[in-house]
């Protein structure tokens, strides 16, 4: 199943650059552990060590938070739109 | 250095007032020009959080404006929060969690009165001030 991930400009240095790569999987969780093999700089920002999402990772099928799909486990189909946002969080505690 | 017209000041501080007890959010729209960037337009958020030491975009403004930006050749140049009783400099939970080193981070204080603004950049967890300027 090819889909296009659109990647935030700040992990766009640890992933060769690119804008927009072509993932492959067949749930979020598939895709996203492709990725950090194929670019082992983004290790640890992308899920936690359990397969679980980063809880400052923010991810997207088309117009979807995947948190609302079944998190990892969200399917992946054909020529989905996958969008990957860091979490904007913070404040003075 | 960051320009801030006095109208999107504006709706940046409602937006905090009306926040109240909590933290007020939102992103910055604009454009940028090497470390300086020019603010168009204030995009409010609902504090997640829902709290008065905490605040988190909602995930859905953040794709929003994402994709606005993208369509409209602008930039997210950034984020805004409130402190509501401390002052306007970020605490270490904002240090450690701000995403983008190439972010401005807009600090308002609603601990005094008149309201306190200060711009950041916040890049390996290292602190700098910048520029605010008025237009």
């Amino acid at each position: 199943m090819a889909a296009t991930l659109r990647v935030p400009t700040v992990l766009r240095p640890a992933m060769g650059g690119a804008s927009v790569v072509t993932v492959e999987g067949a749930t979020i969780g598939d895709v996203l552990g492709q990725l950090t093999v194929k670019y082992p700089a983004i290790k640890g920002q992308l899920l936690n060590d359990d397969g679980t999402l980063h809880r400052f990772l923010n991810v997207y099928i088309n117009d979807d938070d995947v948190r609302y799909l079944g998190g990892v486990d969200a399917p992946v189909v054909s020529e989905d739109e996958i969008t990957l946002l860091p979490a904007v969080a913070g404040g003075a505690a | 250095m960051l320009t801030l017209p006095n109208e999107q000041r504006d709706t940046m501080v409602a937006t905090c007032i009306r926040a109240l007890p909590e933290e007020g959010c939102g992103l910055l729209l604009g454009v940028s020009s090497g470390p300086d960037a020019v603010v168009s337009e204030i995009v409010p958020s609902v504090n997640i959080a829902h709290s008065a030491k905490l605040y988190e975009i909602d995930s859905r403004v953040l794709l929003k404006v994402f994709r606005r930006a993208d369509a409209e050749g602008l930039e997210v140049l950034g984020v805004f929060h409130s402190h509501t009783h401390s002052e306007a400099y970020p605490s270490p939970t904002d240090i450690g969690q701000a995403p983008d080193p190439a972010w401005h981070y807009l600090l308002v204080s609603l601990r005094d009165v008149p309201t306190v603004l200060n711009s950041y950049k916040i890049v390996a967890g290292e602190v700098s001030q910048e520029v605010l300027v008025s237009c």
